[in-house]
């Protein structure tokens, strides 16, 4: 070796670094298309709204529609349901939400049917249902109660039944989503 | 370790290919000349059978996949026409479905004999960290392979399944629209599937060859812990393992054929008989038979990220095991009181599945705790609590000597 090799370490060094750096990044974008390839796709989100016309609805019954291929739960409330929802102490709850905050007309309850454990899908919603503890819906997976604003009272379920956004186009009609 | 008779081709042709790729000799040394501890049991058979069970698995899911639809209008009734008209299509489904539950009987058996002989503790720490590994990917497989047939219990056990993820917060929500393709489990959910259930064999292949490569590195533990020390110890692994693996094989095989062709839905549960309904969950889901006792130990907790973590730290902990032991001794053979604590935990670990059987309420829910208490007290307080203070009694000189014994010659080995 005739040459002078006095070499530049640190000049080495963040060359090897940058280098690496710039790889590590054009890597990291080269795999973001084949991750996000796996979300919800332009037809899933075309789904995205309903409307539900509300008049057949007797006071006390309930129905179930499907928005975005997840059950929604629609209860033509009584004056008993209501006012038991209302009595109790928000600071009670585990999810802490007034019954106010969970309804646009007192009388119309309308949230996502899906057990917010696991997505089991509660029972209450059909004559002789196992309606729980507090008269709302039971999910029989693994024994969540929740109560008549579908908030979770007792078992396992971390949250209150998701309320979807929707809006009266009519005094008788939603739009969900 | 020393060799039995090593590989040396008379054959020219043989030799000419084996000078350029030494596979032949590398077969011989691993499955003919392999010196394995002349003491082996039968229960170190199912390591044979679990091997037997993936190829079995893989035949069998090829040719099912010939016949399989998946799409979520198709599936359920591709399912039904594999059943009802495929030639031989009921044997070829009812050979993979109940393979999978005799896969996970065996690897259960496969990983208490690692538990009982100590087969986890040094050198094997790798060799047993790879099976973790073996087991995690064999959960996910008959998990994915469970929902294929679109029925009620499928679409309810996947739903469950990917919610787990939403336990976590923030990215909770995100990864499990990530997973489903949606906004519930649906068409996208089910077609990814079926990817990953091709997807996984695969892995499991690759890591039961690190498996098996890791056990020729070290050799095989044997029912005396005791290890190998001289040639006498050992015998090559043909032909007298393989005869005993074989023979193990065909025996099980009468477990496998006896659900297969008299009793095809035992282990099944009804309700996957009817077609996936994203409007109603049956009112009892349970997971399959060899997912129980985790199912108890999720339910147990009355919180639902904390039940999550639980039940994933139940596998967790096995890969920690060689580090929570610090036992000099191998086998509980030769460690009564820890032998008495295993057999607690082996009631401990089928009182759990059976628990996951039943219904979340009331005093299953009570027991749930317990027993999931029970499991992580066994790994993290009394398995090192034992091992610090338990004195093994005397094992023997050799794997020999042990053998000697047992059949009353031992004095005239000595000579």
């Amino acid at each position: 070796m005739t040459t002078n090799d006095a070499v530049d370490e640190k000049r080495r060094d963040f060359l090897y670094i940058a280098t690496g750096a710039v790889a590590a990044v054009g890597a990291g974008l080269a795999c973001w298309p084949l991750i996000d390839q796996m979300n919800p796709d332009a037809t899933v989100k075309a789904l995205a709204s309903i409307e539900v016309d509300l008049s057949p609805v007797e006071l006390g019954q309930s129905i179930t529609v499907v928005w975005r291929g997840k059950p929604v739960f629609v209860r033509h409330r009584t004056e008993e349901d209501i006012k038991a929802a209302e009595a109790v102490d928000v600071a009670t709850l585990r999810d802490p939400q007034s019954d106010k905050d969970r309804v646009q007309k007192p009388e119309w309850l309308v949230m996502v049917g899906i057990c917010t454990h696991l997505g089991c899908i509660p029972k209450g919603q059909k004559v002789g249902d196992d309606r729980g503890d507090y008269n709302g819906w039971f999910c029989p997976c693994h024994g969540s109660h929740y109560d008549t604003a579908g908030r979770i009272r007792k078992g396992p379920a971390p949250l209150n039944l998701v309320v979807p956004p929707y809006e009266f186009l009519t005094d008788e009609k939603i739009k969900i989503g | 370790m020393s060799g039995h008779a090593s590989f040396e081709p008379t054959n020219k042709i043989v030799k000419w290919f084996e000078d350029r790729l030494p596979v032949l000799g590398l077969a011989h040394a691993s499955f003919v000349a392999f010196p394995t501890p002349r003491n082996l049991n039968y229960w170190w058979t199912f390591g044979g059978i679990l091997f037997f069970f993936l190829l079995v698995q893989i035949i069998t899911g090829i040719i099912l996949a010939m016949h399989y639809v998946p799409h979520e209008a198709l599936a359920f009734d591709s399912t039904e026409h594999i059943l009802r008209d495929v030639n031989y299509g009921w044997l070829l489904r009812y050979l993979h479905s109940n393979g999978a539950s005799m896969f996970f009987l065996a690897v259960y058996i496969h990983i208490f004999r690692g538990l009982y002989y100590g087969s986890f503790k040094g050198p094997r720490e790798i060799l047993w960290i790879i099976g973790v590994v073996i087991y995690v990917l064999m959960m996910a497989a008959g998990f994915l392979g469970y929902v294929l047939p679109w029925g009620q219990m499928s679409f309810w056990a996947a739903t469950v399944i990917t919610n787990l993820f939403s336990a976590f917060p923030i990215v909770g929500e995100p990864i499990v629209q990530w997973l489903w393709g949606g906004f519930s489990v649906g068409q996208p959910t089910l077609n990814r599937f079926f990817s990953f259930h091709y997807l996984v064999p695969l892995l499991l292949y690759v890591f039961v060859i690190l498996h098996v490569w890791a056990l020729h590195v070290v050799g095989n533990n044997n029912p005396t812990g005791v290890s190998v020390k001289k040639d006498q110890d050992t015998l090559p692994f043909h032909p007298y393992y393989t005869i005993k693996d074989s023979y193990a094989i065909v025996a099980f095989l009468l477990i496998y054929f006896w659900f297969v062709f008299f009793n095809p839905n035992q282990l099944g549960h009804p309700d996957n008989y009817i077609p996936a309904d994203a409007l109603v969950t049956p009112p009892h889901i349970v997971p399959e038979w060899y997912f129980l006792p985790f199912y108890a130990i999720l339910r147990a907790v009355p919180d639902k990220l904390g039940g999550v973590l639980l039940m994933f730290g139940a596998l967790a902990v096995l890969a920690v095991l060689p580090w929570l032991d610090r036992s000099k001794a191998r086998s509980l053979t030769y460690r009564p009181l820890m032998k008495g604590f295993f057999w607690i935990f082996a009631v401990d670990a089928v009182l759990l599945g059976w628990l996951g059987s039943q219904p979340a309420e009331g005093i299953f829910v009570t027991l749930s705790r317990l027993a999931t208490a029970y499991y992580f007290a066994h790994f993290l307080i009394i398995l090192p609590l034992v091992s610090k203070f338990e004195v093994p009694r005397p094992r023997p000189a050799s794997i020999m000597d042990a053998v000697l014994e047992k059949s009353g010659d031992a004095d005239e080995a000595k000579s």
